[in-house]
C-alpha cells in the first residue's frame, strides 16, 4: 500500500480549518439524521457482543472473589476444587505478580490479589471449568485463610487512620492524592467581594449500570498469538495493561478486539482483572477461555462516580459576578487508583469555563476507602463540583434578589478566552443555551408561583448549567503521538474502508467515521466499511472516554479523507484535464464544477488514480492543541473545545412527604455542529436520563454492620433491582434545543455531546425543590427521604435544609501543604506556577 | 450468568398428585407457580429445592369464575395479567385491581400468579442476595438458623418483609383461600395465612396447596391499596396499605380493616385507626386522625429500599389517603 | 443426589423445529442462546429485573430467564432474529433504526419483543400505553424517548398511514 507522504502534513494541525465554517445547507449528509451503519444488525438482533462469541473447546472462568472487606491473605487452598471433574485451570495471585492500573502513577491492582485484599469483590481465584456450573462449584471448594484488616469505610475514616494502609504509596497514610492550586490572589478576590458564602456539599457515588454485563473471551493460540475479544472502550490500553502483565509475551503478539459494548459511560475504561485472566487462563490451558460477569461483579468492576465532599467559599459581586472561589473536594476513592489522580483534578477543573472567575483556589484530596474502586462515568469529576457550583450560585442569585438565569447570562465566561486555570475556551454557546430553556419553560412567569397540582403537589422550576470537554488534552500515559489514527483503503470497487481505533460503545462513533468521510469524499456515508476497535488491524485510537472520539477520531478521519480526495482530484483532473482544484466530490461523482456533466464515477476515480499512483490508502492522525497550562496538573482539563448546556427542571413535590416528581425538562446544549441530528437528540435525551436517575435515586450505598468484633463493609445492593435506575414511567417530557456554535478545533465545527447534558440535572432538580417548597438539600441524590428531613426542619423552625454540616466538622481536617501558585492571565501568568519546588529543582539542576 | 442449581421436575395433573409428591420429597421439594419468586430464590441459592412441582398442568387451579351467590374465586394459579385485564376485577373489585397493577411489571404479570403472590416468600436486603454476598456477612438466620439477624443482631427472630402487594387488600377485604392437603381441603381467611416471623411466614402446612382465593360479593364496601416504592414500576412495596371500609346507608362505616404491608413480616393490622372510624362518617379531621394513629404499628426495619425513619413518619400519611380513597 | 437425565425435546422458535437435548433445570435463556445459538436474544441480570431476555410465548412477552426451557416445549416461541421477514425488517425494527432508539442495541431484543406484541393487541396505544408496556425494559442508553418515539412511528406505519417523525423529535424544538 502506498501512503500518502506523512511527512507532508504534520499530526497536529493547531490552526487547522476542520471546516467548522462551512455553511449547513453546504453539507449533504453531516447534520442529517442518517442511521448509524450498525443500526439494522442492532434491531435485527444480530449484533454480537462479547457474551455471545464461542469457540470450539471454549472453557468457562469464574473468579473466587473476596468476602472481606480488608485483610490480608493468610492461605489458599484450592486442592479441592482441582480434584473436581471438568476443572481444567486454576489461577491464584503469585501467577500473576506484576501490578498494573490504567494510569501510569497507579499500577496499584493485580490481576488476582497476591497478598491482601481491599474491598469484598477483589478477586483472588481464578478457575476455569468446561460448564460455567462447574467453575462456579469448584470456586465455592476453594478454601482461603483471611487475617482481617481494619476497614476503612469514609472519607472521614480514611483522613484519621494512617494505620493500617490500604496501600504503601500515596501522600501519606491513606491520602492517595493532595492537589492544591491557587490561581490568582484569593484575599484580594474576597475582599472585592460584595457577598460572600461558604457552603458544604456531599455527592454520594454511584455507577454507571450498563446492561450488558462486562464479558471477555480470550484465545492463546498454537502460533503463540495471544487474541483477546472484550466489552471494553479502552481496547489500546488493555493492550498495554496485557503486555505488562502477560511479559514476556509481547505486544505485538497480543491482539485485542473491542467487541460492540452494551453500554459502558465509563465502567469499561479500566483495564480488568477478569480480562487479564482470561487470557492468562488461555495461555495456561492452551484452550479459548470466556469469562461473563455477573451483575453483582459489574458492581465489583465499578470505576463510577466518586462519592465527594465539598466545601465551597466564594465571593462575589452585587452583580454576581465572581471574585474569588476556594473550593475544597474530598474524593473517597475506593480500594484502587483507577483514574483517581484525574478525577481528582477534575474535580477543580471546570469550574472556571461557564462563568468569569477572577480568582481561584482549588484543593483536592483523594482517599483510599475499602470499597470497589471509582473512576471515570459520564462527566468524569466535574458532576459533583458542578453541583455544589449550581446550587450555590442558586443560593447566590436568592441572597441578592437577581433572577439566577440573569445572573449567569450577566457572568459568562467569555468566548476565545483563557480562565484563570489556563483552559482556552473557543466557542461558547452558554448564553443561547440558557435564553432557549428561559423561553421555552416559561421561567421569567412561572419561577417562584407555586402552582398547586390537582393532587396537592407543588410545583417549582430549578436551573443549572454545565460545560464538558471535548476530549482531554493529554493522553493517559505520556507519549508524544497522536490521539487517535485513521487510515482509508480505497479498493477498485469503489468501497472505501476507514480502519480506526476507535471503539463504539453505542454512542455511534463507528458512524462518525462514515459520515464525515462520506462527506469529504461526496459519497453514501452507509457504504462506507468501518473496521474498528482492532489492535492488529486499525491504528491507535486511545479509546472511548472524555467524549473525545468524535472530535478527535472526526479530525484524522477528516484528514485521511481530505488527502485521499486531494489524491484522487490529482488523478481525475490529469485524465478530464480540469484544474485538481475545480473538481467537485459529490453524489458518488467526481466533475469540474464548471461543467458539471464532466466527470465520472467515484468508483471511476479510484480506478483511473490507482492506475497512475498505484494502490490507494492515506492515513490521517490526531493531536490536540498544546494547552497554555504549563503548571503541574495543568494536563487535567485543557481540552479541544468546550461543549456547554442549560436545563430548567420542574418538579412537583408533594409537602407531606417529600415525594416528588420530575413531569418535565428542557435542555439546551451548545454542540458545535450535530454531526447528526437524530444521534445527537439521543444522546442528550440518554443524558438527560442518566443524570435525572443520579438526582433522584441512585446511589453506591454501603452495609456497614458489626456484630461481636466483626465488622461488615460491603456495597448495600449490587443489583439491578435494588440500585435504582428509572424506568420508562420515570422518563419526564423532554423539550431538546440543539445550539449549534461551531468550534475551530472540532470536523465540521464539532464539540461533544454524549455528557455535558447530565452535568446540569442534578443541581437543577435540587434547585426546582427549592423554588417548590423553599428548602435546600445540599446532597446527591435528591432523595425523597432528604427533602422530607429538610421540610421537618422547615416546620420545625430550624434552617430549611438537608446536607453535611455547614462549618468546619462537615469535612476532615487535612494539611494541604503550601499550594503552587500561579499567576492568572489577567496578571500577566505565563500558565507556570512561580513556586513550584520541583521546577525549581529541575532548573537547578 | 446466574443459573440455577440442578433439580427434578415434575408437572402432575392434579391437586391430589401434587400433595402427594411434596410429601412424598417433604422439605426437599418446593411448588412452583409462576416462578417469578422461587427462580430467582434459587438463582440467589436462597432456596434449593432438588425436586420443582409445578402446578401449571393442574387444571382446577387455572379456574376463574363468578360463583351463583356474587363471590369471585380465583385459581391459585391465575396469572396477574389476566387478573388484571378481567373486566370483573376492574368493576368490582377496584383496589385489588390496583394492587395488582402495581407488581412488579407487565412481563412479571404475565407471568407470575395470584397464589403465588400470596405466598410471596418474605424479603430483606440483607436475604435477598446472591450466595457470594451472603458469604460475606458469613449469612443471616434466614438462610442459616444458628446466624444472627443483621437487622436486630440481639432479635431471636427473623424480620424480613412481608412484600407482596396484594396481600393486605386481600386481607383487609376479609377473603377466604382455600388450601388443600392431604386430608382434604379447607377453608380460611386470608389473614388466617400468616403469621408474624420473617421464617415461618405461613401457617399452612408444607404439603399444604393454596388453591383458590375467594373474594366477598361486591356492595357495601370499599377497599383501596396505596403504595410506597421509590420507582412506579419492578419494586416491591416499602409500605403497602390494604384498607376496606364497610358503610351503611348513611355513609357511616360500620367495620374497618386497614392493613400494613412492607411494614413488618405479616400485613399488621393498624387496629387503633379501624376502631377510630367505625361509627362515623368519613371526614377529612377523622381521616387524618386514623392516619396518625397507624403510626404506631408499622413496624419498618433497616432492610427494604428507602430509610427507614422516613417510611415510618410517612405510614400515617399513606394510610390516610388509602381511607380517603375509600369514599 | 444423582444428576437428572437429559430432556430431548423440539421447540418450535421463530416457527421452525429445534430438537435440543439439555436438563430440566435449564431456562429458555439458556437453552436459546448456548444450545441454538440464538444469541439475540440479551441478558442482564437472570432475575427478572431489567428485561432484556424478553422473548414471546405464544404471543405473550415473557422473560426467558425465567421461564424453564421444558415450559416451552410445544409452544410458540418468538425471539428477535424472527420478527424480521426475511431480509426486510419489520416496521417497528425500521422505525427504531431510523430514530436512532438502538444506541448500544443490548435493551433492543427485549424492547422489540415487548413493544411487538403491544402493537399486536393495541393498534394505536398512547405515550402512556407505551410506557405502560416497556415499563419491565430498562435502557440506560436511549432515556426511552426515542423508543417511544419509534414505537409511535411504527404504529402509524402499520395502521397505513404515512407518518414521519416530527421534526422535534430529530432536530430539536
Ligand atoms: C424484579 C421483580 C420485581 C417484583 N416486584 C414485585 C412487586 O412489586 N410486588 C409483589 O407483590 N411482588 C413482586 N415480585 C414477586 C413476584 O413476581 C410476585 O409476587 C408473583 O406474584 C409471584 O408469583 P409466582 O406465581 O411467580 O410465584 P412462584 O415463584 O411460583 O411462587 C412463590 C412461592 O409460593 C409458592 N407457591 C406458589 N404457588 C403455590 C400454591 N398454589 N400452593 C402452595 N405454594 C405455592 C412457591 O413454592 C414459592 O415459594 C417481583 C419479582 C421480581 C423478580
Ligand atoms: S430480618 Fe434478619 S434474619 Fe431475617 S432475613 Fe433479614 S437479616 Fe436475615
Ligand atoms: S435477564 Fe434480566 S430480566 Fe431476564
Ligand atoms: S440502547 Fe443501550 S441499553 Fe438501551
Amino acid at each position: 500500500m502506498v501512503l500518502d507522504d506523512p511527512k507532508s502534513a504534520p499530526a497536529t494541525r493547531e490552526d487547522a480549518p476542520w471546516q467548522h465554517d462551512k455553511k449547513k445547507e453546504d453539507l449533504k449528509h453531516i447534520g442529517k439524521p442518517i442511521r448509524k451503519v450498525d443500526a439494522r444488525s442492532k434491531v435485527a438482533g444480530l449484533t454480537r457482543f462479547a457474551d455471545d462469541l464461542r469457540l470450539p473447546r471454549m472453557l468457562h472462568m469464574k473468579l473466587l472473589r473476596s468476602t472481606m472487606a480488608h485483610a490480608e491473605i493468610v492461605s489458599i487452598d484450592t486442592s479441592k476444587a482441582a480434584a473436581l471433574p471438568g476443572v481444567k485451570g486454576i489461577l491464584t495471585g503469585k501467577d500473576m505478580p506484576t501490578p498494573f492500573g490504567i494510569l501510569p502513577v497507579s499500577q496499584d491492582e493485580h490481576a488476582l490479589c497476591p497478598d491482601k485484599v481491599r474491598f469484598v469483590g477483589d478477586p483472588v481465584v481464578a478457575i476455569a471449568a468446561t460448564e460455567e456450573e462447574t467453575a462456579w462449584d469448584a470456586c465455592r471448594l476453594v478454601d482461603v485463610q483471611y487475617r482481617e484488616l481494619q476497614t476503612v469505610g469514609s472519607v472521614h475514616e480514611a483522613a484519621g487512620t494512617n494505620d493500617p494502609r490500604l496501600h504503601d504509596y500515596g501522600v501519606r497514610g491513606n491520602i492517595h492524592r493532595l492537589e492544591n492550586l491557587e490561581f490568582g490572589d484569593l484575599a484580594d478576590g474576597f475582599n472585592r467581594a460584595e457577598h460572600i458564602r461558604e457552603d458544604t456539599f456531599w455527592f454520594e457515588g454511584n455507577t454507571h449500570l450498563p446492561m450488558e454485563q462486562h464479558a471477555t473471551l480470550a484465545h492463546f493460540d498454537r502460533d503463540g498469538k495471544l487474541t483477546v475479544w472484550s466489552s471494553t472502550q479502552t481496547p489500546h490500553y488493555l493492550h498495554r495493561a496485557l503486555a505488562r502483565v502477560l511479559a514476556p509475551l509481547p505486544a505485538h503478539k497480543i491482539r485485542v478486539i473491542a467487541v460492540q459494548n452494551g453500554g459502558g459511560f465509563g465502567g469499561k475504561s479500566d483495564p480488568f482483572n477478569h480480562e487479564i485472566c482470561a487470557a492468562k487462563m488461555s495461555m495456561l490451558t492452551g484452550r479459548p477461555v470466556k469469562i461473563a460477569l455477573t451483575r453483582e461483579e459489574v458492581f465489583w468492576c465499578h470505576r463510577g462516580r466518586h462519592p465527594v465532599l465539598m466545601r465551597s467559599k466564594i465571593g462575589v459581586t452585587k452583580t454576581g459576578r465572581i471574585t474569588a472561589l476556594d473550593f475544597h473536594s474530598f474524593l473517597d476513592g475506593g480500594a484502587y487508583g483507577s483514574y483517581g489522580t484525574a478525577s481528582t483534578f477534575y474535580t477543580g477543573a471546570l469550574q472556571t469555563v461557564t462563568y468569569a472567575v477572577e480568582n481561584y483556589h482549588f484543593r483536592g484530596a483523594r482517599f483510599f476507602t475499602n470499597k470497589a474502586p471509582c473512576g471515570p462515568k459520564r462527566g468524569h469529576g466535574t458532576p459533583q463540583p458542578r453541583f455544589a457550583l449550581e446550587v450555590q450560585l442558586d443560593k447566590i442569585a436568592c441572597d441578592l434578589g437577581l433572577d439566577p438565569a440573569q445572573m449567569r447570562l450577566d457572568n459568562l465566561a467569555p468566548r476565545d478566552s483563557l480562565t484563570a486555570n489556563f483552559l482556552r475556551i473557543g466557542s461558547m454557546g452558554l448564553g443561547a443555551c440558557i435564553e432557549k430553556v428561559v423561553e421555552g419553560s416559561g421561567w421569567k412567569e412561572r419561577r417562584g408561583k407555586r402552582e398547586v397540582t390537582k393532587d396537592g403537589r407543588i410545583r417549582g422550576l430549578g436551573l443549572a448549567c454545565s460545560s464538558y470537554l471535548s476530549g482531554a488534552g493529554l493522553p493517559i500515559y505520556w507519549n508524544g503521538l497522536p490521539h487517535s489514527g485513521v487510515q482509508l483503503q480505497l479498493d477498485r470497487s469503489g468501497l472505501v474502508t476507514a480502519f480506526c481505533g476507535s471503539t463504539d460503545i453505542g454512542q455511534g462513533s463507528d458512524s462518525i467515521l462514515g459520515w464525515i468521510i462520506g462527506e469529504v469524499l461526496g459519497i453514501d456515508p452507509l457504504g462506507i466499511k468501518v473496521v474498528t476497535a482492532d489492535t492488529d488491524l486499525t491504528p491507535v485510537d486511545l479509546g472511548s472516554y472524555s467524549s473525545r472520539v468524535t472530535v478527535m477520531t472526526g479530525n484524522a478521519a477528516m484528514q485521511a479523507a481530505e488527502r485521499a480526495r486531494d489524491l484522487l482530484a490529482k488523478g481525475v483532473a490529469k485524465k478530464l484535464e480540469v484544474p485538481a482544484s475545480r473538481l467537485v466530490f459529490a453524489d458518488e461523482r467526481v466533475f469540474d464544477a464548471e461543467d458539471p456533466q464532466k466527470g465520472m464515477s467515484f468508483q471511476d476515480a479510484v480506478i483511473c488514480t490507482e492506475a497512475q499512483f498505484g494502490t490507494i490508502g492515506t492515513v490521517g492522525s490526531y493531536t490536540p492543541p498544546k494547552s497554555a497550562a504549563k503548571f503541574r496538573g495543568g494536563g487535567v482539563g485543557p481540552s479541544p473545545s468546550y461543549s456547554y448546556s442549560a436545563a430548567v427542571v420542574e418538579v412537583e413535590v408533594d409537602p407531606e412527604t417529600g415525594i416528588y416528581r420530575v413531569p418535565k425538562v428542557w435542555m439546551a446544549h451548545d454542540i458545535g455542529r450535530a454531526l447528526n441530528a437524530a444521534v445527537a437528540m439521543g444522546q442528550i435525551e440518554g443524558s438527560i436520563y442518566m443524570g435525572l436517575g443520579e438526582a433522584m435515586m441512585e446511589e453506591m450505598a454501603y452495609r456497614d454492620r458489626s456484630h461481636k468484633g466483626k465488622r461488615v463493609f460491603v456495597h448495600k445492593i449490587p443489583s439491578l433491582l435494588e440500585y435504582k435506575s428509572p424506568s420508562a414511567c420515570e422518563m419526564p417530557e423532554c423539550v431538546t434545543y440543539v445550539i449549534e456554535d461551531p468550534d475551530k478545533n472540532g470536523p465540521f465545527g464539532a464539540k461533544e455531546v454524549g455528557q455535558g447534558p447530565l452535568l446540569p440535572m442534578m443541581p437543577a432538580v435540587a434547585n426546582a425543590i427549592f423554588d417548590a417548597v423553599g428548602v435546600r438539600v445540599d446532597e446527591n441524590p435528591v432523595s425523597f427521604e432528604k427533602v422530607f428531613a429538610a421540610l421537618q426542619a422547615q416546620k420545625a423552625g430550624k434552617e430549611a435544609r438537608f446536607g453535611p454540616a455547614n462549618d468546619d466538622t462537615g469535612v476532615p481536617v487535612v494539611d494541604f501543604g503550601e499550594p503552587l501558585q500561579i499567576k492568572t492571565p489577567w496578571q500577566g501568568g505565563d500558565g507556570t506556577a512561580h513556586n513550584d519546588p520541583h521546577r525549581t529543582k529541575k532548573a537547578a539542576k | 450468568m446466574l443459573r440455577l442449581p440442578t433439580f427434578s421436575y415434575h408437572r402432575p395433573k392434579s391437586a391430589a398428585l401434587a400433595v402427594q409428591l411434596k410429601q412424598q420429597h417433604g422439605r426437599e421439594a418446593m411448588f412452583v407457580a409462576g416462578g417469578t419468586d422461587l427462580y430467582p430464590n434459587m438463582k440467589r441459592r436462597q432456596q434449593t429445592p432438588t425436586q420443582v412441582i409445578s402446578l401449571q398442568d393442574v387444571p382446577e387451579l387455572h379456574q376463574l369464575e363468578v360463583l351463583p351467590d356474587g363471590r369471585l374465586q380465583i385459581g391459585a394459579m391465575v396469572t396477574l395479567s389476566t387478573l388484571e385485564h378481567y373486566p370483573t376485577l376492574k368493576l368490582h373489585y377496584p383496589g385489588l385491581q390496583h394492587a395488582i397493577r402495581e407488581i412488579s411489571t407487565p412481563l412479571l404479570r404475565n407471568m407470575g400468579t395470584l397464589g403465588g403472590n400470596l405466598l410471596l416468600d418474605t424479603r430483606c436486603t440483607y436475604y435477598d442476595q446472591t450466595h457470594e454476598w451472603r458469604e460475606s456477612i458469613d449469612f443471616c438466620m434466614k438462610s442459616k438458623a444458628e446466624s444472627i439477624c443483621w437487622v436486630a443482631p440481639g432479635s431471636p427472630r427473623c424480620w424480613a418483609v412481608q412484600s407482596s402487594d396484594s396481600v393486605p387488600v386481600v386481607c383487609a377485604m376479609e377473603a377466604e383461600v382455600e388450601l388443600a392437603g392431604a386430608d382434604g381441603t379447607r377453608t380460611l381467611t386470608a389473614d388466617a395465612l400468616y403469621n408474624d416471623d420473617g421464617i415461618q411466614y405461613l401457617t399452612k402446612k408444607p404439603e399444604e396447596l393454596l388453591t383458590r382465593i375467594t373474594l366477598p360479593a361486591s356492595g357495601g364496601w370499599k377497599a383501596s391499596y396505596l403504595k410506597l416504592r421509590r420507582r412506579d414500576t419492578y419494586d416491591f412495596p416499602v409500605l403497602g396499605v390494604g384498607a376496606c371500609l364497610w358503610f351503611d346507608g348513611d355513609g357511616v362505616v360500620t367495620k374497618a380493616n386497614i392493613r400494613l404491608g412492607g411494614a413488618g413480616s405479616y400485613a399488621i393490622p393498624a387496629t387503633q385507626s379501624e376502631q377510630l372510624l367505625v361509627g362515623s362518617k368519613l371526614t377529612d379531621e377523622l381521616i387524618a386522625a386514623a392516619g396518625t394513629a397507624a403510626m404506631k404499628p408499622a413496624r419498618t426495619m433497616d432492610n427494604t429500599d428507602l430509610d427507614v425513619y422516613w417510611r415510618k413518619k410517612v405510614a400515617p400519611v399513606f394510610v390516610a389517603r388509602a381511607i380517603a380513597a375509600c369514599k | 443426589m444423582t444428576q437428572p437425565n437429559k430432556v430431548l425435546a423440539t421447540f418450535q422458535v421463530n416457527g421452525e423445529p429445534h430438537e435440543v437435548a439439555f436438563l430440566p433445570h435449564k431456562t429458555l435463556l439458556e437453552v436459546l442462546r448456548e444450545e441454538m445459538d440464538l444469541t439475540g436474544t440479551k441478558h442482564g441480570c437472570e432475575l427478572g429485573e431489567c428485561g432484556t431476555c424478553t422473548v414471546q410465548i405464544d404471543g405473550t412477552p415473557v422473560l426467558s430467564c425465567l421461564v424453564l426451557a421444558v415450559d416451552a416445549v410445544g409452544k410458540d416461541v418468538q425471539t428477535v432474529e424472527g420478527l424480521a421477514q426475511g431480509a426486510e425488517l419489520n416496521p417497528l425494527q425500521h422505525c427504531m433504526a431510523d430514530l436512532g432508539a438502538a444506541q448500544c442495541g443490548y435493551c433492543t431484543p427485549g424492547v422489540l419483543m415487548a413493544a411487538d406484541a403491544l402493537l399486536r393487541d393495541n393498534p394505536k396505544p398512547t405515550r402512556d400505553e407505551i410506557k405502560e408496556a416497556l415499563a419491565g425494559n430498562l435502557c440506560r442508553c436511549t432515556g426511552y424517548i426515542k423508543i417511544f418515539e419509534a414505537v409511535e412511528l411504527a404504529a402509524a406505519r402499520m395502521r397505513g398511514e404515512d407518518a414521519q417523525p416530527s421534526k422535534e423529535s430529530i432536530y430539536g424544538s
